[in-house]
């Protein structure tokens, strides 16, 4: 069990469009490899790397230092079994926790739920994007959902500072609770109070924000920016979640080129999210975990890669055992998945498991849906 | 013309179709009532969508495997069809067949199916049913293609019945046993599509249906009392001559376009609201021989849909929102590039068009609000309705200052919500909105100065009202 000073708190960075690991985290001396690879292997010379087997990609320089910090979990074959290669399917696994069936509730919504039972705090867990991801969903657990922290908020389109708080004083006394309007209307009421309340609160976060980082200009950057601000301005926010740009990762084509640019932003935004923390005084108690829905196809098509199986993910946190877990899948062809990508080792579940119990001190089972081996990647 | 005509045209445009401009509601209340309800009944009758020139403007949708590119040509039709009835169907019919690209992974199948709901969602039910169950994109997605003789599937027997005809019970019974659901799902063997596998990992491939002889179990089946050597089409027979067929899809359309009822689950133990306009939509049903139009016929001619009891008893679903809206504001009309965005914030207000959470479908009625999802309706409806810039939004303001050269507070509200709906507010609410308005005193629009103001105040107060409780209800 982990000890931190504060309560702990989960950041999640989903990387959208599926990841492709074996050009992220590189089994650098492996032949088959670059008999696979014949137009995406990365030159040997230009990986940099974490053991005699695999390295980081070359745009991976700002993450190798907190594996030398020994603060970064690097998962690997890392999956589910009978694997999805759809997007949106594969998505709502590592969302739902449900391979088989098609689920409706989100893990994080379940720890949600967990963490604050009598929804006393409307900000408990926050999503940075259009729309609530599926991981977030439960019902009766309410989420805020910001689209830009700058300028979230209600009625944003009056303008004129004067004329919106007017309204949003207006706003907030057609809100309070009415009698006789109906059990529907008093809902209605209640959860536009709350979400008042939500903005009002999150729209305080960017004023209290000072820091000497500077965070890329692109919506990952900004995103992880805004988880930063908020976790800063202590609204006792449990889970922080973000999504890069919907699909990106989706790399059939061109993916040498595209794909350097989104490990350099991604990699380069970690990299100043902790410094930002630490700068703070406030990273001893956030996990940053890093997903994507599935890997990419052992073979390139030669310009880029289809949907595979198993993937890579990470952890970063001052409480991480920096190690890599999991085994790497083999690449030779007899023991890939059928279709020709990798076979996972390691259950997403898992993961999840030991940062509910271990991080979150929840009850994993019930969130997860079973129970699967812990992976001992906290300190 | 009677203000209560257009308040009734507002209410049967909102739920016949997605809502309506202000000049749109006025000509059809003059048009009359009755006149109006025959042409939404018979879409034939109205201009059809000209289907060249959409490809002609939007490439991006023909065959378009991309399930962006089909939610936004379905969002465009809503907007702009005349045949507002046929696509307000092919969302009803989307809401109870669910099957999600989640799963089907194609956009084109998608596209496909819904276009099914919108061709033949007003037909005999029989065909429907038909229809939907040699749907690849179905077959697929409710797991028959993996049902065989000697392995039986009985995924989409069991929804066939529990969601998309009998429903799981009436008046507190069971509707039908497991050994019908088995029975259901053996006549089902062999109805499975071409080519078999999914679309991945060996590229996509158009889907058409199939019926496998080999993989057909030809044995006798006892299914809801009558035995024989049944097929799918025999299922489907018997399961259409059922009274529970007829009460499911009655508290359907009354759950959908009249009021909202208990979520689906609920109707084996919960009573209807209104017991009286289920019968007479089920004695349409039998009389017409399983027409859904001569149900909606029966809905939008009685009564019970015009009574004022009902109105703004539907929390508006999020595509209802939007689209309205936009109809509203006179967005989007024709071909206007920039559809994309709009077309995704159904989604963002939980409601991912063409892809359902699961085969029950969306969860209705007040559970479409949470605190996100209601900041996302409150934003959109007040950035749009409160935007002056826009045409449709201008021609209201014009409308306003038309109705006196000095406007009192009270008539300044009262015309706005009569504007934009009409729009009818608790009382509370309504003291707020006047109170708020009464601190700025009066309105007129002589000089340009006044018109610059009015027209802002305006502007704030349609913000407003798109940010009430009351506008969430349609």
């Amino acid at each position: 069990m982990v000890q931190t000073k504060k309560d702990p708190v989960l950041a999640v960075l989903s990387l959208s469009g599926g990841n492709d690991g074996l050009n992220c985290i590189i089994p650098r001396n492996n032949g088959f490899y670059r008999d696979s690879r014949p137009t995406l292997a990365v030159p040997e010379d230009q990986i940099i790397p974490i053991n005699d087997e695999i390295g980081f990609h070359p745009t991976m320089g700002p993450l190798k230092k907190y594996w030398d910090e020994g603060k970064l979990a690097i998962f690997v074959g890392i999956g589910y079994p009978t694997p999805s290669y759809s997007h949106f399917r594969s998505m709502d696994i590592w969302h739902t926790c449900e391979p088989e069936i098609i689920g409706t509730e989100g893990w994080l919504g379940r720890a949600t739920k967990q963490l604050d039972a009598n929804s006393e705090n409307v900000l408990t867990a926050v999503n940075f994007g259009r729309g609530l991801p599926r991981a977030l969903v439960m019902d009766g657990v309410p989420v805020a959902s910001v689209g830009n922290l700058e300028t979230y908020g209600l009625l944003t389109g009056i303008e004129g500072e004067n004329q919106r708080n007017d309204a949003l004083d207006v706003f907030g006394r057609m809100y309070a609770p009415a009698i006789g309007t109906g059990a529907v209307m008093d809902y209605i009421h209640q959860t536009g109070t709350d979400a008042l309340k939500g903005a009002d609160i999150l729209s305080t976060a960017p004023d209290k924000y000072t820091s000497s980082v500077e965070y890329s200009n692109t919506a990952i950057g900004q995103y992880m920016k805004n988880i930063a601000q908020t976790h800063l301005a202590e609204f006792g926010t449990r889970v922080l979640y973000t999504t890069s740009p919907y699909n990106g990762f989706d790399s059939h084509a061109n993916q040498a080129q595209a794909n350097a640019g989104l490990l350099t932003d991604v990699s380069n935004t970690v990299d100043t999210f902790m410094t930002d923390l630490r700068e703070h005084d406030a990273s001893d108690n956030v996990t940053l975990l890093l997903f994507s829905e599935f890997g990419r196809r052992v073979i390139d098509n030669g310009s880029g890669t289809d949907h595979g199986a198993a993937g890579v993910a990470f952890a970063v946190g001052e409480h991480i055992k920096g190690g890599v877990y999991g085994t790497y899948p083999s690449l030779e062809p007899s023991k890939q998945e059928e279709g020709g990508n990798l076979k996972f080792n390691l259950d997403f579940r898992s993961v999840y498991s030991t940062i509910l119990e271990d991080w979150f001190q929840l009850d994993a089972e019930p969130i997860v849906g079973g129970n699967f081996e812990r992976v001992k990647f906290f300190a | 013309m009677a203000e209560q005509d257009i308040a009734l045209m507002a209410h049967l445009m909102r739920r016949a179709g997605f809502g309506a401009n202000r000049d749109e509601i006025e000509a059809k209340a003059t048009q009359g009532y009755d006149s109006v309800v025959k042409e939404l009944l018979n879409p034939e009758s109205q201009e059809a969508v000209e289907e060249d020139l959409l490809i002609r403007y939007n490439p991006s949708y023909f065959e378009a495997a991309a399930i962006e590119n089909n939610v936004q040509q379905w969002v465009w039709r809503m907007i702009n069809s005349p045949r507002q009835l046929q696509e307000k169907v092919a969302l009803f019919w989307h809401m109870i067949f669910c099957a999600g690209h989640s799963k089907i992974d194609s956009g084109q199948e998608m596209g496909l199916m819904v276009n099914i709901f919108r061709q033949q969602g007003m037909g005999k039910f029989d065909e429907i049913l038909l229809a939907l169950s040699t749907n690849p994109g179905m077959m697929y997605y409710l797991d028959n293609t993996e049902s065989h003789k000697a392995n039986l599937n009985e995924n989409y027997g069991r929804e066939l019945l529990e969601l998309f005809s009998l429903g799981v019970g009436m008046d507190t019974d069971f509707n039908y046993s497991e050994d019908d659901v088995k029975a259901c799902a053996r006549a089902f063997t062999g109805w499975n599509i071409a080519p078999p596998y999914p679309p991945f990992p060996h590229g996509r491939s158009p889907w058409e249906f199939r019926f496998d002889p080999a993989d057909h179990d030809t044995s006798e089946k006892t299914f809801l009392g009558e035995t024989g050597n049944w097929n799918g089409d025999d299922i489907i027979r018997i399961a259409c001559e059922q009274p529970a067929t007829a009460r499911f899809l009655a508290r359907h359309l009354y759950n959908y376009f009249v009021a909202d009822e208990p979520q689906v689950p609920a109707w084996r133990l919960t009573p209807p609201r209104d017991q009286s306009a289920i019968e007479a939509m089920e004695k349409a049903y039998w009389e017409s021989d399983h027409s859904i139009k001569a149900m909606l016929e029966v809905l939008f001619t009685s009564d019970f849909f015009k009574d004022e009891a009902v109105w703004y008893q539907k929390v508006k679903n999020p595509t209802e929102m939007v689209v309205s809206l936009l109809r509203m504001t006179g967005e989007f009309r024709g071909y206007q590039p920039g559809l994309f965005e709009a077309s995704q914030e159904p989604k963002y207000m939980g409601m991912d068009l063409m892809n359902p959470p699961t085969v029950e479908g969306w969860h209705t009625g007040r559970e479409w609000i949470d605190s996100g999802t209601l900041v996302e309706r409150i934003n959109f409806a007040s950035d749009l309705l409160g935007n002056t810039e826009l045409e449709g939004v201008r021609s209201l303001v014009n409308r306003l200052m038309a109705r006196g050269d000095k406007l009192s507070p009270e008539q300044f509200v009262n015309g706005c919500l009569d504007l934009t709906g009409p729009v009818v507010l608790f009382p509370d609410t309504m003291s707020q909105l006047i109170s708020h308005a009464t601190q700025e005193g009066e309105l007129s629009h002589g000089t340009d100065a006044e018109k610059t103001d009015f027209t802002r105040r305006c502007g704030e107060m349609f913000q407003m009202i798109a940010a009430t409780a009351e506008f969430q209800f349609e």
